[in-house]
């Protein structure tokens, strides 16, 4: 499609401060920065995982590899990920199958919109992750 | 049609790898709490533990479909972004292909390592 | 009568003349203000007093014609709906819708969102062509089928918000909430049989799966028409329709007329001016 003037999309910075935004923009920015940490694990968690084939010392060794501090951090991290991508997927599954939005009204200003309706589930969402990932921390740093 | 079944396939796997990931997760960190793993009292990541899930039927079966749902789910969001970045039509289909090929090549992968025996590929056979 | 206060506000406007100007900048204009004065007002007075090349559209002046939409202290809003007060500064800034491409100074290029929507094909689909085209009858439609798409209905097409979505600031391809929530007030139409047909746009990469509920679009939406719930109640329509559980709702018949005849308050169908292409 030809341009006719000056461009002006927002570009990436869309993604996370176009302007004065809502919480839920920032949800969903928090929704792709831990699926990409999360798919960035996952990978390499395959190939770890795989040296269970190679016998046990070859597990021991992958198993050192992943003891290190800077993996027990970064465990916990993808664990987090993990609790805020999953509860914020199930918010996600339900919104985006149409069963948290709510129904048509009749719009009378000001005005009651579907992300509205949803605030309180987005809400539970973020204190839910939060709670499981409190949980997860006693296990890994407390409880060990 | 397609971009519409490929979206209903991503949120299958992600109500499958709800479930699947969540009881991993469950059983590799929230054990000390919950105590829910099976083998008797060893950790989840010792030797014998891992040599009991790779003969259990079960934990088999569920690697290889939280494997398979996992990487279709996290390519398909991985494509998202960056289809959202507005790559022209050849890089597209390069995307397409290139994903698809490293999804199916991490699957084959990961469902070798989960089918062979534990310390099958080792030189001497385990 | 007291005289009413005038308070001194800077109007921070983004301006950029192709003539000229290579890059978009921001003038600043001050101006004294009444209560009451909306931007659109605002924006009046600074073309009066220091700025007569200021462009921007503008045509009802009451938030129904979607003319003035424009990036207003960071949201995308009416400038004609927004009163000076509401924004709680001393500057008003004023920049051009984002997403669309800058024409002059406060004009976007808004077409592109207009052809998208005309491929989504935002009008009446039914068989029938005959009676649509020289009606004898009203068509039925319960109330219960109006609320339906009632709300859809009211948008206005100003375009804010494809300036508030993230997925059209980066993604051209994308349709954007207005399109697409118009092709569900459309498909929802219990008068319209048209799905099949947009369906096949719709289930492609520009259709509703580039959403992921950022839920901005009904948050900046000046009538209310939540394009974010339209959007995700199409995707239920649509995931439905794949997998073959879609409710198979009948095309809205034209009500029985007594002896067949023509309604006598329905006027003849005037000539007519637009030719098969």
């Amino acid at each position: 499609m030809q341009t006719r003037g000056h461009p002006n999309r927002l570009g990436i910075r869309g993604w996370v401060a176009g302007g004065r935004w809502g919480f839920e923009r920032y949800l969903y920015t928090l929704h792709r920065l831990t699926g990409l940490g999360l798919l960035a694990y996952f990978a390499m968690h395959i190939f770890v995982t795989s040296a269970r084939a190679l016998g046990p010392e070859s597990w021991d060794r992958a198993m050192d590899v992943v003891s290190g501090p800077l993996f027990a951090v970064g465990e916990y991290l993808v664990f987090a990920a993990f609790a805020f991508h999953a509860v914020n997927g199930v918010r996600l599954a339900l919104i985006e199958l149409g069963y948290a939005v709510g129904r048509p009204i009749e719009p009378v200003y000001p005005y009651a919109t579907s992300v509205g309706r949803q605030r309180r589930l987005a809400r539970a969402v973020v204190m839910i992750a939060a709670v499981i990932a409190l949980w997860g921390g006693l296990d890994f740093f407390v409880l060990t | 049609m397609r971009d519409r079944t490929l979206w209903t396939w991503h949120v299958g796997a992600g109500m499958v790898i709800l479930v699947l990931l969540g009881l991993h997760m469950a059983i590799m960190h929230l054990d000390a709490t919950l105590g829910i793993f099976g083998t008797e009292g060893a950790e989840p990541v010792e030797w014998e533990s891992v040599v009991a899930r790779a003969q259990s039927l079960f934990f088999t079966v569920t690697y290889v479909l939280l494997l398979g749902a996992a990487l279709y789910h996290g390519i398909y969001g991985l494509r998202n972004i960056l289809f959202e970045l507005n790559p022209g039509a050849g890089l597209r289909k390069a995307i397409n292909v290139g994903l698809a090929l490293v999804g199916v090549a991490l699957f084959a992968f990961g469902t070798w390592a989960a089918l062979a025996a534990p310390g099958a590929a080792t030189m001497g056979g385990g | 009568m007291a005289d009413p206060t005038t308070r001194a506000v800077t109007f921070h406007l983004r301006r950029f003349e192709p003539d000229k100007d290579r890059e978009p900048r921001w003038e600043n204009h001050q101006i004294e203000v009444l209560p009451g004065m909306t931007v659109l007002d605002g924006l009046w007075k600074v073309k009066e007093q220091s700025a007569p090349s200021l462009a921007w559209r503008s045509s009802c002046r009451m938030g129904i014609c979607g003319s003035c939409g424009m990036l207003i202290n960071g949201r995308p809003r009416l400038a004609c709906n927004t009163q000076i007060a509401e924004l709680n500064s001393d500057v008003v800034a004023v920049a051009p819708l984002p997403n669309f491409d800058i024409i002059k100074d406060l004009v976007p290029d808004l077409h592109s969102m207009f052809a998208t929507h005309r491929e989504l094909m935002p009008y009446l689909i039914r068989d029938d062509t005959a009676e649509q085209d020289d009606p004898t009858r009203e068509y039925r439609q319960t109330p219960h089928e109006l609320e339906q798409y009632l709300q859809f209905s009211y948008c206005i097409k100003c375009g804010c918000c494809m300036a508030a979505c993230p997925t059209v600031a980066t993604d051209p391809q994308y349709a954007g909430p207005m399109p697409l929530g118009q092709a569900h007030r459309y498909n929802t139409d219990t008068r319209d049989a048209g799905f099949t047909a947009r369906r096949e746009v719709l289930s492609g990469g520009s259709g509703p799966w580039r959403c992921h509920f950022a839920g901005e679009c009904s948050q900046v939406c000046p009538k209310g028409v939540d394009p974010a719930k339209a959007i995700q109640l199409m995707k239920r329509e649509l995931v439905r329709d794949l997998l073959r559980m879609r409710r198979h709702q009948p095309c809205a018949g034209v009500a029985e007329a007594p002896h067949g005849a023509r309604h006598e308050e329905i006027p003849a169908a005037p000539p007519r001016t637009v030719t098969e292409a």
